[in-house]
């Protein structure tokens, strides 16, 4: 079938089943909106290029399935660098599809141009500068199996505008469907090494204080049920990082919730004291390890990832399996049972009964506000968390808000929770909250937000707006970049530089509103729950409920940078009790 | 990807990469080198016997420690097919030197009894200036630029190092499987 090289781009996308594509268009990507009339794809219309790539995140969290941007050349494409950067780092699968000059403008400093193969290589998977219009089904086709398999994460495709003008004979093809991919340097590999499986069996049965320290490889692996039955049958605690919130029920009694800088003082202990890690899809982040040369001193390590680059990149592991974290924890399951199964395992209720006993003595807690006090911000997510539904999709920006919704929050689903990890990209919520409700149009989806981060994306409010995502946004006002302002309290003498951003302006209520939102003000304990409840019941339209916090609340526990994990420092309240 | 234990002698480090011959590979394994700060001593690009691959040998001045991690990474990119890294003690090393050398007619003479010892080779004669090249190790390479350099060099152009493994002396085991 005769066709031309924008019309190819269309049909490709459908091929590999996008069904929504977020974007905006521009000079070099012109050409391809036209054929975009005429396809099945759902085009959602962005403020701002960086909101299509976390709305593509965001999509990507919740489903499983890659999120898809598309954008023009020049500021767009490097408006869209930090969405493909914070991807990266958190191995989401993403493609996006940037419009660039036409072929033979490339070098010339053409209006609109910038060389974004090359300011994307070190954030990308892989990218391709595509010269020919007969390459976009094949580029298109392998960029879907590169983001999607191995270790996930963002594939680029520039495209020149050339091959993709009907009016420009370059654009003229025939299509194809791809049905192969020639990668001969791209072959990832699923399957463990049996070998090395059952030398990890072994040592899981020899352990008297194992923890599984599970990362994001078990929610990209779909690997959570696996992991329910690997925890079940051996009755072994659960750490879930942040990039695993989800991936094991929080209520569940193994499991210990978060460890790390503000992890839960039992999650962070226990694996200070573990005589066996078994990371599943981990990567031993420096948030995670605290100093690194201290972290769980008296632990062998086994360590379960796709990406072999991470087997010995942080902590030299004692059994080191490169495979898909579901497929191996399964053969590890079959391991253990053909081994005897939960009878192989030794008697832990010494190492259990310490656990209790952290957890007894050094639960998460806060003083309510009292008086005048404004709100705290841990009660404001209890109450969210205890009106909505347990299927809730919550997507965070980055700072004290984001660690105290980890904290707080119940996960016990996988893809609830939607987060900036590694990269840490303040104004990530509100479009992956957008991103996530298109693609789970049934769930309710909460934004938490910080009041830092909201002023940086605010604006794809509007995008909610027209395009009918009635998301709902908790904003934690506390007046200040919280987190920068927690570290100069604690480590600049309170000497607070630059962190107060006003309490009252902007006027969030109002700003809300002219975007197209329901604006919500909360000030007192009181009005919290009915706040709430009112967002909850509003369903055609945004809502921003603007919470009033106090400044001078602080995450605890923590773990001071470069300090090891066995110095965390609990809340005020409890630092006279025995460790 | 196969290493060589040892293969790290004198701080540097000795890399053939087997990549895709497409635009923009050199400029992505280069990329992985200069993120971290490592000099790239050498580095020699040509295509292989098959010409959908190129093969490239770089070194790296840096022990194999840290270049652990490199290697990893650059084995992730979708263009790199293989990596080896070469221990000097298991494979033959070549380099090409062309060098100018002042050699006014008083000391020309002396040059070209190094030429002979070296087994290089004149390429051009000028009137006070001579052109020879060399190809061997690159240690051989070193010690005729050495022994050149009181002469005064004009002008040097070394190729770097391009290498292969050695090949296995021994006959095969007839019992092995």
């Amino acid at each position: 079938m005769k066709m031309n090289g924008g019309q190819a781009l269309m049909k490709a996308l459908e091929n590999e089943g996008v069904d929504i594509l977020f974007g905006l268009p521009g000079g070099a990507i012109l050409p391809v909106y036209d054929p975009l009339i005429d396809s099945s794809i759902r085009h959602v219309l962005v403020r701002h290029e960086q909101g299509a790539g976390h709305m593509a995140e965001g999509y990507a969290h919740a489903t499983g399935r890659p999120g898809v941007a598309m954008v023009t050349s020049g500021p767009a494409a490097t408006n869209i660098v930090t969405p493909l950067c914070d991807a990266y780092m958190d191995s989401i699968p993403m493609v996006v599809v940037t419009g660039q000059v036409p072929y033979a403008a490339i070098g010339t400093d053409a209006f609109q141009e910038c060389d974004t193969t090359g300011i994307t290589m070190s954030v990308t998977k892989h990218n391709y500068l595509v010269t020919e219009a007969a390459d976009i089904p094949q580029v298109i086709h392998d960029a879907f199996y590169i983001a999607t398999t191995g270790r996930p994460g963002p594939v680029l495709v520039d495209i020149p505008k050339d091959i993709v003008d009907p009016n420009n004979p370059r654009s003229a093809m025939e299509w194809y469907t791809p049905d192969s991919h020639d990668l001969p340097g791209y072959l990832p590999n699923i399957a463990g090494d049996a070998e090395l499986i059952r030398q990890a069996a072994k040592l899981i049965c020899e352990a008297e204080r194992p923890v599984l320290y599970t990362g994001g490889g078990i929610l990209k692996s779909r690997g959570a049920e696996a992991l329910l039955e690997l925890a079940e049958m051996t009755g072994i605690h659960v750490v879930t990082t942040l990039m695993n919130r989800g991936g094991f029920p929080d209520d569940h009694p193994l499991c210990l919730g978060m460890p790390g800088m503000h992890g839960n003082y039992t999650a962070v202990t226990a694996m200070q004291e573990a005589d066996l890690l078994i990371a599943l899809g981990a990567r031993f982040d420096d948030r995670v390890t605290g100093k690194v040369g201290e972290f769980a001193p008296l632990a062998k390590v086994i360590h379960v990832d796709i990406d072999s680059a991470e087997l010995g990149k942080v902590r030299r592991p004692d059994v080191a399996i490169q495979g898909d974290c579901r497929v191996v924890t399964e053969e590890l399951v079959k391991a253990l049972k053909e081994m005897g199964g939960s009878d192989a395992q030794p008697d832990r209720n010494q190492w259990r009964s310490r656990i209790s006993g952290w957890q007894e003595r050094f639960p998460l807690t806060y003083e309510q506000s009292k008086g005048d006090e404004l709100l705290k911000p841990q009660y404001v997510l209890e109450q969210l968390r205890d009106s909505t539904p347990d299927d809730t999709i919550v997507a965070s920006g980055v700072g004290q808000h984001q660690m105290w919704t980890s904290q707080y929050w119940k996960f016990n689903h996988p893809y609830t929770w939607v987060n900036s990890g590694g990269l840490g990209t303040m104004g990530f919520a509100i479009p992956a909250a957008i991103g996530a409700k298109a693609g789970r149009p049934d769930r309710m989806v909460w934004a938490v937000d910080g009041d830092g981060c909201f002023q940086m994306t605010a604006q794809e409010l509007v995008t909610a707006a027209t395009e009918g995502f009635p998301i709902k946004v908790a904003l934690i006002n506390n007046a200040y970049l919280g987190m920068v302002r927690q570290w100069q309290e604690m480590f600049y003498e309170e000497r607070y530089s630059e962190v107060y951003l006003t309490r009252d302006v902007p006027d969030y209520k109002m700003w809300a509103e002219a975007l197209g939102c329901v604006g919500l003000k909360v000030e007192s304990p009181e009005e919290v729950g009915p706040a709430i409840a009112q967002a909850n019941e509003i369903n055609d339209q945004p809502v921003v409920v603007e919470f009033r916090c106090e400044a001078e609340e602080n995450v605890f526990p923590m773990v001071p940078a470069g300090m090891s994990n066995s110095d965390v420092v609990v809340d005020p309240s409890q630092r006279d009790r025995p460790r | 990807m196969s290493s060589a234990p040892g293969s790290e002698v004198g701080g540097t480090t000795t890399l053939v990469v087997r990549v895709e011959n497409k635009a923009g590979v050199l400029a992505r394994v280069a990329g992985l080198f200069a993120r971290r700060g490592f000099n790239i001593e050498s580095l020699a690009v040509a295509p292989t016997d098959d010409e959908r691959f190129s093969r490239l040998t770089i070194v790296v001045g840096v022990d194999a420690a840290p270049m652990e991690q490199v290697v990893k990474q650059l084995d992730k990119l979708v263009n790199v097919v293989d990596i080896q890294e070469l221990n000097p003690a298991a494979s033959v090393e070549r380099e090409l030197m062309m060098v100018t050398v002042r050699a006014d007619s008083e000391i020309r003479g002396q040059i070209l009894d190094l030429v002979r010892i070296f087994q290089a080779t004149v390429l051009n004669v000028g009137y006070d200036e001579i052109m020879v090249s060399l190809t061997g190790s690159p240690s051989r390479v070193d010690d005729f630029e050495d022994l050149l350099r009181p002469y005064g060099i004009v002008e040097v152009q070394r190729t770097g190092k391009v290498a292969l493994p050695k090949l296995v002396k021994s006959t095969p085991d007839p019992l092995a499987p």
